[in-house]
């Protein structure tokens, strides 16, 4: 190992971004509890919360050594053991050691990317899972899928440079359209089928009861974003600039495409669709944050935001309940990033010098080929049907083990009072204590 | 004329309306309630305190119908309202003397 030069301007930086990554899963509990009825936003915000609770420690004893330990089981998991409980680490071994940044703070930075992700999955649940299901959901889907995902594509797994595309090129996901948005995308979809629908889905309408919320929780969700994409660069360089950069233009291109596509559709550009095309634009460019340029960016966010507004429908064809578009938004929009990576791939052209890549990986549309494509397609695939395989298993595993699902009464009187004994808001008439809090 | 009166479970409140139109109603006003009957209340708890909620949230629906249908709209509310469990609701009927329409000033049941 080479001798560790600490950084401080990068290691700053990477503090700051784990800190604006972590803000993302609140922000999310916004976002989501704004879009269920009032007698379940806080069992929708609940389930993001628990992910915090949850996945932190898990992370801290085996999930980053098993996601970047040396590599086991052909390349789909790192060694658990390699960096249990982290506290013997050293900064030599930091995953981000070239940008002299500490191993600690590699490992928070990372920790973030873990809980975000499993609470991205809640969506695709609400107002009628078991609070204990989810919580117990959350430990084994984050061990058996998240961290091999995890390994795969950034700890020199299956789906790296030296993966089973090796022949073809290197896989591009440059801060989780894989290993965040697809893998939880997916994984939704499964949980969503396993579960079953709300009662009365379809029928009975089932409006966003406070869409002030998911704005608020769309305008956290693009702040944390920028720690998300520039700070996986793991330096404050020009590349988290042109990450940065990307992130926008994306994602302001997105909203437009998806408010042109409502306002061509039905007739009205929406703050929900606002929100929505948002989110989309961000999961799109997440995989390609650094490796296509300005018009790259612009493209994959446009078309992002129109397929996106297309695939909501889906649920309502298909007559699966994926209650807030988990599969719409993130499987589709971190699909079509990763994929069109294999169009406007743009990578270490010299434009600023920078670009964490100076090999000659370009997109079709950049006089690469179809090699890139291929790649990116390959990797998209393989991560659908290992997650998706993985979470039925783990699913149908809890739903015999301990019931998914909470009862009838509980879901149609609000999951709020009935799961968590709490109601969000008051109703006439109020309540009176009764008992004084027990010593 | 007769004004029909139901409190009933806020998660019913589609299916009634949906029967009340196929009951051949056109109008209804819906408002939101609280109250208990044999149901009573629940407790809910903040930091280890509890708190009893007597009142429960209800939905209140008063259509008003010529006399001869009030009895197929209150069986057509209670068709669509029943769960069969300890807070359904009730539904009453009273006598109306007489009903004007603002925008026409039409009184009577040319007004309903």
């Amino acid at each position: 190992m080479d001798e560790f030069v600490l950084d401080t301007g990068n290691t700053a930086w990477m503090l700051t971004a784990s800190a604006l990554v972590l803000l993302m899963t609140p922000g999310l509990a916004f976002f989501y509890g704004g879009m269920v009825r009032g007698k379940s936003v806080l069992n929708m915000m609940m389930m993001s919360f628990g992910a915090m609770g949850v996945i932190a420690p898990i992370w801290l004893l085996y999930g980053y050594s098993g996601a970047f330990g040396a590599d086991m089981a052909g390349g789909l998991i790192g060694d658990p053991t390699q960096f249990f409980g982290t506290n013997a680490i050293t900064d030599a071994e930091s995953l981000m050691a070239a940008s002299g940044v500490p191993a600690l703070v590699a490992i928070a930075f990372q920790a973030t990317f873990a809980i975000i992700t499993v609470a991205l999955i809640s969506g695709a649940v609400a107002e009628r899972m078991k609070f204990s299901a989810w919580m117990v959901f959350a430990a084994v889907w984050v061990t058996f899928v998240y961290i091999p995902m995890a390994h795969m594509v950034w700890g020199g797994g299956l789906l790296g440079a030296t993966g089973i595309t090796e022949a073809i090129s290197v896989p591009l996901d440059f801060a989780g359209g894989t290993v965040v948005h697809i893998n939880a995308g997916i994984a939704g979809l499964v949980l969503a089928v396993i579960l079953g629908r709300r009662k009365g889905f379809g029928r009975e309408p089932m409006r966003p009861h406070n869409l002030p919320f998911v704005m608020l929780g769309a305008a956290l969700l693009w702040f944390g974003w920028f720690g998300f994409n520039a700070g996986s660069e793991f330096a404050a360089d020009g590349t988290a600039g042109r990450a940065w950069i990307n992130t926008t233009v994306a994602t302001s291109l997105a909203m437009l495409a998806w408010l042109l596509t409502e306002k061509i559709r039905d007739g009205h550009a929406t703050s929900l669709g606002a929100a929505s095309g948002v989110v989309a634009g961000l999961v799109a460019i997440t995989p390609a944050a650094a490796s296509v340029d300005t018009y790259g960016a612009m493209a994959i966010g446009a078309i992002a935001g129109v397929l996106c507004a297309l695939a909501v429908g889906l649920k309502y064809r298909f007559g699966y309940d994926d209650s807030l578009d988990v599969v719409g938004v993130h499987l589709v929009g971190g699909l079509t990033g990763t994929i069109l990576i294999g169009l406007f791939a743009n990578v270490g052209d010299g434009v600023n010098g920078t670009w964490y890549l100076d090999g000659s990986l370009n997109g079709l549309f950049y006089g690469g080929g179809f090699n890139q494509l291929a790649t990116q397609t390959i990797v998209a695939l393989f991560a659908v049907v290992f997650s998706g395989v993985m979470t039925a298993i783990i699913a149908l595993a809890i739903k015999a083990a301990m019931g998914l699902r909470v009862s009838d009464e509980a879901e149609l009187g609000g999951v709020d009072l009935a799961v968590h004994g709490e109601t969000a808001y008051e109703t006439l008439g109020g309540a009176r204590k009764t008992q004084e809090v027990k010593a | 004329m007769k004004l029909v009166t139901a409190v009933i479970q806020p998660h019913r409140l589609d299916d009634v309306k949906s029967a009340l139109e196929a009951a051949g109603i056109r109008g209804m006003t819906v408002s939101e309630a609280s109250g208990y009957g044999r149901q009573r209340g629940h407790t809910e708890v903040y930091r280890g305190a509890e708190y009893t909620v007597d009142l429960i949230p209800k939905v209140r629906v008063e259509v008003l119908v010529a006399a001869e249908d009030a009895a197929a709209v209150t069986e057509a509310i209670i068709g669509a309202a029943q769960t069969g469990k300890i807070g359904d609701g009730k539904v009453w009927t009273v006598p109306v003397d007489d009903v004007a329409r603002v925008r026409t000033g039409e009184h009577g049941p040319e007004a309903l």
